[in-house]
């Protein structure tokens, strides 16, 4: 059983892929990976009080969310959200924990409402006007596999299309201890059920190895080029890399990522057409 | 508006929380109206406040080979799945369709984050976690990986965190993987804690009430917060053990939307939850005036049932009837559309109306759909509505096998 969608927009953010068009030299292996020092997305289309106000999971989402659906040329408010996230936003789980263990009477509100897995959907639909659904979700390490299969089955049974958004961010504080993500990463599609203008086919199906007993395949998962897998590996959202530079290069190809412990998908991409 | 979508058969379903621990024990104290909230009695969270509590899980521990899991929402998880003969049903998936070929799709908005404020509390000199909370379970995923470990599971699971409207949108999800053909059957369900994060986040927001909350009343100020699991099976009603098929409820339809208003606060004309429910009815193939009962969010907050009551008045015809349960159970948050969900399907199984326990005076804006009594009734069609922070919205649509 296979899902069929077009792609028709792409956004990244990460201190060294600030933005697709910007960062085609480095996926494709023309240029090394750098990362500018303490740089954030500018997350445009919040509002300046709220852009203070927002915590980094929503900055890094709206950002590259933004950047889709500018280059899919749909607006925000037409389109289905799927956000996908494997921890969240880590610095508000730390903030919380630690004034809970110390000073619970003093917990901040605002930090307590953006601490809602969904708080970039949230944010996302206020800023564009988008009264169409929009669903947040984890899936542990396979959260992107699982995020882009359910945003592909989504743009495929409503027949519309679907922004999909997945990042990560860095433990904070004692949470290191437990979650390896030591660098941001933020990736967005826009999914649509049919060809309507520019964009890249992508088929979709699951495969179930039995055997796997949750061992990962190197073979066929390890991303490319490798400078960009030591910079993000421990990124649950930068397993997009594999697809990422497939896209970039434009070639047609296959490649599997895995979304469960025995769960994987297969991922056909073919070139982009305008 | 979408097409219609074929139900889909609840082949089994089952629910935990504060007022009782499986379906015939809430059915009991539904008809009874024995209320499971009492004054906060959660040592490491002294806050003065009435809780939905769930009695027992301290002492509740995972099987040895799941101990790993150990986390109160995944006791919780545990106690909930072994309540009406789950467990079993949704093991025996397995073998009658294949592991891959069933999903697990799970709603919370807690997850485990009870376990790590624990961690916290207990960080070593260093300020680092004590190695016996070196554990996977500090993740939103934590239910998710549970579950899938406890029921032996290879189909597509994930984790909906959407704040309160977590595991109502589970059906949505599982609809879509199911009318695909993706899988032949999905377990869908939900579970949310107790923990500080909650108590003092709502606090904080000035939304928990000093005593036991009263939906809808005049003189409502705020929810109080509960616990709860619950779980259902979804199956095509054309998949091969159909004498059961042809007599389970179904689900009919279901809706979502999203405000674009506020995090914290609704939309002040309801517009997200309007759009819910009319997609919700559209699916479904059906009107306003075909359905019998909804079971409201009412959170007993001061605008979300100003709100919700203002809209139920304006959509539905007046022999609608509508109630709130969380006099019974607490907001359970991420697990409240299973538990409602339950809920309902007691009430179309059963043939009686819940009313809105600890509603003494309904708030003027109510419309003659608000019901404080219970109603023994039989119900055909009936609704079940979750909101959630961020503005998300999700309305089901159920409906008795003979009406689908």
């Amino acid at each position: 059983m296979s899902i069929d969608v077009i792609i028709e927009g792409i956004g990244v953010w990460s201190p060294a892929l600030p933005g697709w068009h910007a960062s085609q030299d480095v996926l494709t292996g023309r240029a090394e990976p750098v990362a500018a020092a303490g740089a954030r997305p500018a997350a445009s289309l919040l509002a300046p009080a709220e852009r203070r106000r927002a915590p980094d999971s929503v900055l890094f989402a709206l950002e590259v969310a933004q950047q889709a659906a500018a280059m899919a040329a749909r607006e925000g408010s037409t389109l289905r959200g799927v956000f996908a996230s494997d921890h969240g936003d880590l610095a508000i789980n730390d903030y919380l924990c630690a004034t809970l263990a110390q000073t619970p009477e003093q917990l901040s509100p605002t930090k307590f409402h953006n601490s809602v897995h969904n708080a970039p959907a949230g944010y996302w639909a206020i800023a564009t006007g988008c009264m169409a659904s929009t669903t947040a979700l984890s899936a542990g390490d396979c959260t992107f596999a699982a995020g882009l299969f359910e945003a592909a089955l989504l743009a495929r049974s409503e027949d519309a299309p679907v922004l999909f958004a997945a990042c990560d961010l860095p433990a904070a504080g004692p949470l290191a201890d437990v979650v390896s993500c030591r660098t941001p990463f933020a990736v967005a599609l826009v999914l649509s059920p049919r060809r309507e203008r520019g964009g890249a086919a992508l088929r979709v199906a699951t495969h179930v190895d039995s055997a796997a007993m949750g061992q990962t395949r190197p073979s066929t998962l390890a991303p490319e080029p490798a400078l960009l897998h030591a910079v993000y590996g421990d990124n649950p959202a930068a397993r997009s890399l594999p697809l990422l530079v497939a896209l970039a290069r434009g070639d047609r190809q296959t490649l599997t990522l895995q979304a469960g412990p025995r769960l994987y998908l297969e991922l056909e991409i073919s070139p982009w057409l305008n | 508006m979408p097409a219609r979508i074929p139900p889909l058969a609840i082949t089994a379903y089952t629910a935990t929380c504060a007022a009782a621990r499986g379906l015939d024990a809430l059915a009991d104290a539904l008809r009874e109206r024995r209320g499971g909230l009492k004054e906060n009695d959660l040592a490491e969270h002294p806050l003065a406040c009435f809780i939905g509590r769930v009695a027992g899980l301290e002492e509740t521990r995972l099987p040895a080979g799941f101990a790993h899991h150990d986390a109160r929402n995944n006791r919780l998880a545990w106690l909930g799945l072994n309540q009406d003969g789950f467990l079993d049903t949704a093991r025996a998936l397995r073998d009658r369709y294949g592991a891959d070929r069933v999903a697990l799709v799970l709603g919370t908005s807690t997850s485990s984050i009870g376990e790590t404020e624990t961690a916290y509390r207990h960080l070593d000199a260093d300020g680092h976690f004590p190695p016996e909370q070196r554990r996977d379970v500090h993740q939103p995923h934590s239910l998710g990986m549970f579950v899938q470990d406890v029921l032996g599971l290879d189909g597509p699971c994930l984790s909906i965190a959407t704040a309160c409207s977590s595991s109502a949108k589970v059906f949505a999800s599982a609809e879509r993987l199911l009318r695909a053909g993706i899988v032949d059957a999905a377990v869908v369900g939900g579970v949310d804690t107790l923990c500080g994060s909650v108590l003092y986040g709502f606090n904080s927001l000035a939304l928990v009430a000093p005593q036991a909350c009263r939906p809808f009343d005049a003189a409502r100020c705020g929810l109080s917060l509960g616990e709860a699991a619950g779980f259902a099976i979804l199956e095509r009603r054309d998949s091969t053990n159909s004498h059961m098929h042809k007599s389970a409820p179904v689900l009919a339809g279901y809706g979502e939307a999203s405000d674009a208003h506020h995090m914290s606060a609704p939309h002040p004309q309801g517009l997200g939850a309007q759009l819910a429910i009319e997609d919700a009815l559209a699916r479904a193939g059906i009107g306003p005036a075909d359905v019998e009962y909804i079971n409201l969010h009412g959170t007993a907050t001061p605008q979300n049932d100003a709100v919700e009551a203002a809209l139920i008045a304006r959509l539905f015809p007046a022999a609608t009837l509508a109630s709130s349960t969380k006099g019974w159970t607490g907001h359970t948050l991420g697990a409240a559309g299973i538990v409602e969900a339950a809920i309902t399907l007691l009430a179309l199984e059963r043939g009686f109306v819940p009313g809105t326990l600890n509603l003494e005076t309904p708030d003027p804006v109510c419309g003659p759909q608000v019901i404080i009594d219970n109603r023994e009734r039989a119900v055909d069609i009936a609704l079940s509505n979750s909101f959630g922070f961020g503005g998300n919205n999700c309305c089901l649509v159920f409906a008795r096998a003979q009406a689908a």
